[in-house]
């Protein structure tokens, strides 16, 4: 397992402060300048950055993202290309912060699972998102990534039950990402009610970080979920913010929702 | 006879590939499914349906004009254009429909490509008192009008979907992200046999019926099975309705006829049996068209119902393994075999089965005379005419211009 991501939220909670988890679209709005953006958020405060790989059919992803996906292909971007030019640039403007990729199954599967995780941890990624992949799909492809050393991050969802996300969340590797509600990813002006109370069975049975993710974009969402969650994932609202304004309002957004998770 | 390997697999291809949040509902699907399946009176149920609204069986129909047109074996079709409203897409509708009411769902959705899953969709929620919404492609909200029309008077919300290539794809797309957020208390009626299990396995118990008919009907009419049956392949359902309760019958040829589009060379069709390779649509592993990149490609096809990109995984089984010959005909086959059947039998064929008619000929050639060739006539061309007739109709018969 790479270690990058224990160091991290260790790192945080030594701090007193729960992780920022952020994401932007590789290649939105081109290759290059989709760079600023990852540092752009560095530099705001984020702990993680989560790349996001466009894929021409995101079912998991609301407007914001699908937007940037289109925007992301018309650019060029491949998964080949982003880690051949965007995550060593990353990675050489943010050296101490831990790389996640975020994209769907079937562009690892065009890509080969061990190419792709070995070409992966060689570039500096440490772990990988992807959304439709459920643990029952999941078990060939986790033991490629943990044999090169990057971890397969697991989803838990509203629907979970107990059982089930105790499951997920004992097997986990880097964090369990919490989906906070039922539904794509998109900004939401409330959380359910219940999130917290999801939010500490899972932590109670996970042996990594739990971080919560989906709909939210606020200081206050951050400070109120950084009780019961490791840290927060925040996508919509950031991509939204850096097409909309540039890098330095993305910066200032997280910047924002980092004042949120200090405790 | 089942191709199932392993549960929701066959062979390499079917599994569950969806976000976490589908899972549960998913898993409740599948045991509710069981349930039902065990229970005779669900079966009686759907089948009461069937024949006292949908008006099945079904009729087989000797193509005699067109069995001496084609001078090889005796052709006769399998008319599911005459099942109620014109497809039968409404086999699986039914089914699934009174499956949700079981469950205690409270509302239906559904992605539609030409409509007439759309069209099935909305009559069982109508004739079941459910409330439906049908996701579609812009574009063929723009060139199905008659069925967008026609589900909207069945009183379904009709949303058009402006992502991606505007067709049945994005349809997917859209419901499936809609199934997401209100999974708790909506049933996603799927229409293809595609898609995440346990659905390629509902949609081709549902669309069997089609088969299990033929094979009574076919003893009945010739005193033996079919030598040969053709049927059109966009997702699939009617083809695995119409094939598989003959997969067993070793003798028994089964045809899948893709769309070839402008031509498989042209880079514009359908053809996922036949050029696609093995990727994750839509939360299956099948055989797709996409690029190298694991990009999904566009597929493109005169017929809406065809204009897809995927192929429900059992049929990618039984095309990989050679139980299914698969054939394509372009656009311009499909449009010839239109008037071929409409001027020969007195039939209309919806597009995507004159897609299957349209390799007809040259099958029942090969077979020989003496032998049986059974076309499923998959649906009618009413929901065609305009795409059609846009190209100019053939002067009339036997009259002088």
């Amino acid at each position: 397992m790479s270690g990058e991501i224990a160091q991290t939220f260790a790192k945080a909670k030594a701090r007193g402060e729960g992780v920022l988890v952020a994401y932007a679209m590789a290649g939105d709005p081109d290759l290059p300048r989709s760079v600023d953006v990852f540092a752009a958020l560095v530099e705001g405060g984020a702990d993680i950055i989560e790349i996001g790989v466009a894929f021409s059919d995101p079912i998991a992803d609301g407007p914001v993202i699908q937007g940037a996906s289109e925007r992301a292909l018309k650019a060029g971007s491949t998964l080949k290309r982003v880690l051949d030019e965007v995550v060593p640039e990353v990675r050489r403007r943010c050296p101490q912060t831990p790389l996640v990729i975020m994209t769907y199954v079937n562009v690892i599967m065009a890509m080969g699972e061990e190419r792709f995780a070995k070409l992966a941890r060689e570039r500096g990624v440490s772990g990988a998102i992807l959304p439709d992949l459920p643990p029952e799909e999941s078990e060939g492809l986790r033991a490629t990534f943990d044999a090169a050393g990057v971890d397969l991050i697991p989803l838990c969802a509203p629907s979970t039950s107990q059982a089930r996300a105790q499951g997920i969340a004992s097997n986990a590797r880097g964090f369990v990402y919490c989906v906070a509600v039922s539904g794509v990813t998109g900004m939401r002006a409330e959380l359910p009610a219940d999130l917290s109370q999801r939010l500490d069975v899972v932590r109670k049975a996970s042996p990594v970080p739990v971080v919560a993710g989906f709909g939210i974009s606020t200081e206050e969402q951050a400070r109120t979920l950084s009780a019961h969650a490791d840290g927060v994932v925040v996508g919509s609202a950031l991509v939204r913010a850096a097409h909309a304004d540039g890098p330095g309002a993305a910066k200032a957004l997280c910047a924002d929702i980092k004042r949120g998770l200090k405790r | 006879m089942t191709t199932e390997t392993t549960v929701g697999r066959f062979g390499r291809y079917g599994g569950r590939y969806v976000p976490e949040t589908l899972v549960p509902a998913l898993l409740e699907l599948e045991e509710a499914y069981a349930k039902a399946s065990a229970d005779p009176s669900f079966g009686e149920e759907v089948a009461r349906v069937l024949k006292e609204f949908v008006g099945r069986p079904t009729t087989l129909t000797p193509a005699r004009r067109l069995t001496e047109s084609w001078g090889g074996a005796h052709v006769w079709l399998k008319r599911e254009d005459l099942a109620h409203t014109g497809a039968h897409k409404i086999n699986n509708t039914v089914g699934q429909v009174l499956l949700a009411k079981r469950m205690g769902k409270k509302r239906i959705i559904a992605e539609t490509g030409a409509g007439q899953h759309g069209v099935a969709t909305a009559t069982a929620c109508a004739l079941f008192g459910l409330p439906c919404e049908v996701y579609m492609g812009a574009l063929d909200v723009e060139r199905q009008s008659l069925n967008v029309f026609r589900m909207r008077a069945l009183g379904a919300v009709v949303r058009p979907v402006e992502s991606g290539s505007r067709t049945l794809k994005d349809a997917m797309n859209e419901a499936m992200r809609t199934w997401v957020s209100q999974v708790a208390d909506t049933h996603y009626v799927i229409g293809s046999a595609a898609g995440p299990h346990p659905y390629p396995s509902i949609v081709r118990d549902f669309q069997a019926v089609i088969g299990k008919e033929l094979r009574t009907q076919a003893l009945a009419a010739f005193g033996k099975l079919p030598d040969a049956i053709i049927a059109c392949v966009g997702g699939g359902s009617n083809a695995i309705g119409v094939l598989h309760p003959f997969i067993g019958d070793k003798d028994v040829r089964l045809v899948g006829v893709e769309a070839g589009g402008h031509g498989l060379d042209s880079g514009q069709h359908g053809a996922s049996l036949t050029l696609g390779t093995e990727g994750v649509l839509h939360g299956s592993r099948s055989l797709v068209l996409q690029d190298a990149d694991g990009q999904i490609q566009e597929a493109h096809s005169i017929s809406a119902g065809l204009d897809y990109p995927g192929v429900g995984p059992e049929l990618a089984h039984l095309a990989k393994t050679g139980r299914m010959e698969v054939r394509t005909a372009t656009d311009d086959e499909a449009l010839a075999a239109f008037y071929e059947v409409a001027r020969t039998e007195g039939i209309l064929p919806a597009l995507e089965t004159s897609h299957a008619f349209a390799r007809g000929r040259e099958l029942a050639r090969d077979l020989g005379k003496g032998k049986y060739l059974v076309i499923n006539c998959s649906g009618r061309g009413d929901k065609d005419v305009a795409t059609i007739s846009a190209r100019g109709v053939p002067p009339p018969v036997g009259v002088k211009s």
